[in-house]
């Protein structure tokens, strides 16, 4: 479903991946691990089309990442739901406006968007926080609203980039148990993260990456960096 | 197709709201804007006004010899009046002439006695041309002058006296002309530079929600489109505005202009043409506006 072939990236001459190859197939949890700068964001740009790999190609689905235009990138990324970890909300719409904008990018009718936001918003447990602005929200309350943008259109891949990187440890395990759930229903999940106690207790597939290099990729792996 | 077309329209107005703070400053310093561009306008009319007025005051006589009998002078008035550069001709008998001659010396005394003593009229029959462009009155003096047949009846042409005067008025003419299109280029200019960089500034502290919208999958369309509604309703909304306040500002300020240019009515001139000017600044400003917003938006659209 996913692929990175001999991917290399390199800004001004040095690199941020070198040769990656991996395979991600459908439904599965991954989480890619890794210090700051090890490449991981750069995994998630090149897999949006946010940029462009300097060697190799990136598959997603159909779509041959690295060959789309500028135009065509809306359509990928409508099959994709990214979670950050500075939420990026849309700080002038609602809780509900911002769930409600991934449907509506994608031309849904409004009587499904109408049906679909509350239910997502139920899910990640804020149905009654639909009408307050993000700012009136707390930093785990912001991550659930942004979890449910990410996975409301149902797409089959949602990528959560450092995702509890600023929430308490409580919140940590609300958001990684959500993601979980989410996961079971069939999403493929693809977690960046350089949390080792998040990583060790999930037991789930591990991308390890070091100076921009795939140094491990395991079944039930932990987060090992020498 | 019209899914997105109403959504756009609806984000904008709702981000138009949103971003009161914003949105307000940003039709504030549009409001500025076109206040200047108001001004321009109404410069140009009373640039226009000025110039008019100048030219009316130019024109030449041709002075006819005594025996020249009235239906002679009258027919070549008729023939002058054909000719394509001649706006208008007046004619102005002996006795016409003695009469404004004796009104306009009336305090004269001395004037007044020698008339009396000279017992005849001594003033001649005139014809006043004036002509349609003021360039053109080298070519109806040289019409006049060169036939033989008017020849034997003209005594002078004002034209040879008042040369070098009239070319004056001409070269200041021209001159005004160049300089109010050139200023008026220029202010346009500034103006719309305004607009456009408040605008650019308001979708610099947006960058972030148009990275966020690119990265949900919408599409170039529909992250500018609401820019491009919001430009539009700040622009309709800064020319409403800007009527509102140029209009007492041209009440205030139209005395003074008296001064300098005596006969303008600025202000009834305003206020007859206030339509008309809220049609140029609506659609200044919403053009300004809108192309702002499309080439604002447009460096955040690449990723």
């Amino acid at each position: 479903m996913i692929a990175f072939q001999n991917v290399t990236k390199t800004y001004n001459g040095s690199s941020a991946l070198e040769d990656v190859t991996f395979q991600i197939n459908p439904g599965e949890f991954i989480s890619l691990a890794g210090r700051s700068g090890a490449g991981k964001s750069t995994v998630i740009k090149l897999l949006v089309g946010e940029e462009k790999p300097t060697k190799g190609r990136v598959f997603f689905g159909q779509y041959e990442v690295n060959k789309l235009k500028n135009k065509e990138l809306p359509v990928l990324r409508r099959h994709i739901g990214i979670v950050f970890q500075e939420f990026r909300l849309l700080p002038t719409k609602t809780a509900y406006e911002n769930v409600a904008f991934a449907l509506e990018v994608a031309g849904r009718p409004i009587k499904e968007i109408h049906e679909l936001v509350p239910q997502v918003l139920d899910m990640v447990g804020l149905a009654d926080k639909g009408v307050n602005f993000p700012h009136q929200l707390s930093g785990g309350e912001k991550q659930r609203v942004a979890i449910a943008r990410a996975m409301v259109h149902r797409p089959e891949v949602i990528i959560a980039d450092e995702p509890t990187g600023n929430l308490d440890p409580f919140h940590t395990w609300e958001i990684i148990n959500l993601l979980q759930k989410i996961n079971q229903l069939g999403t493929t999940l693809i977690l960046a993260t350089h949390d080792k106690e998040i990583i060790n207790a999930l037991e789930k597939r591990v991308i390890t990456l070091d100076h921009g290099r795939l140094i491990r990729d395991e079944e039930k792996g932990k987060y090992i960096l020498v | 197709m019209f899914t997105v077309f109403s959504r756009i329209i609806q984000y904008g107005f709702k981000n138009f709201w949103r971003n009161g703070w914003l949105s307000a400053a940003t039709v504030a310093i549009m409001v500025l804007a076109l206040i200047v561009f108001t001004g321009l306008i109404l410069f140009s009319a009373v640039t226009d006004y000025a110039i008019g007025s100048i030219q009316d005051k130019i024109d030449i006589s041709v002075y006819f010899t005594p025996d020249t009998s009235e239906d002679q002078i009258l027919n070549i008035k008729q023939s002058l009046e054909t000719l394509a550069e001649v706006k208008g001709v007046e004619y102005i008998s002996r006795d016409k002439a003695l009469e404004v001659f004796k009104t306009k010396h009336a305090d004269d005394p001395t004037i007044s006695q020698a008339l009396v003593e000279l017992n005849t009229n001594p003033l001649l029959a005139s014809l006043n041309v004036k002509a349609k462009d003021p360039n053109q009155y080298a070519a109806i003096a040289e019409h006049l002058s060169g036939n033989s047949n008017l020849k034997r009846y003209i005594e002078s042409v004002s034209y040879y006296k008042n040369q070098v005067v009239i070319e004056r008025l001409n070269s200041i003419v021209r001159g005004v002309n160049r300089g109010g299109l050139l200023l008026t280029i220029f202010l346009a200019i500034v103006a719309g530079l305004m607009i456009f960089s408040t605008i650019q500034l308001a979708t610099y502290s947006n960058r972030e929600e148009i990275a966020i919208m690119r990265v949900v999958g919408a599409s170039n369309a529909l992250v500018r489109g609401p820019f491009l509604i919001q430009g539009i309703i700040a622009g309709g909304i800064a020319a409403v505005v800007s009527l509102v306040v140029s209009l007492p500002l041209v009440y205030a300020l139209a005395p003074e202009l008296e001064h300098f240019v005596p006969g303008l009515e600025l202000f009834p001139y305003a206020y007859a043409h206030a339509l008309e000017l809220f049609f140029y600044e609506l659609c200044f400003g919403i053009v300004v506006a809108t192309l702002s917003s499309f080439f604002a938006v447009r460096r955040y659209l690449k990723h």
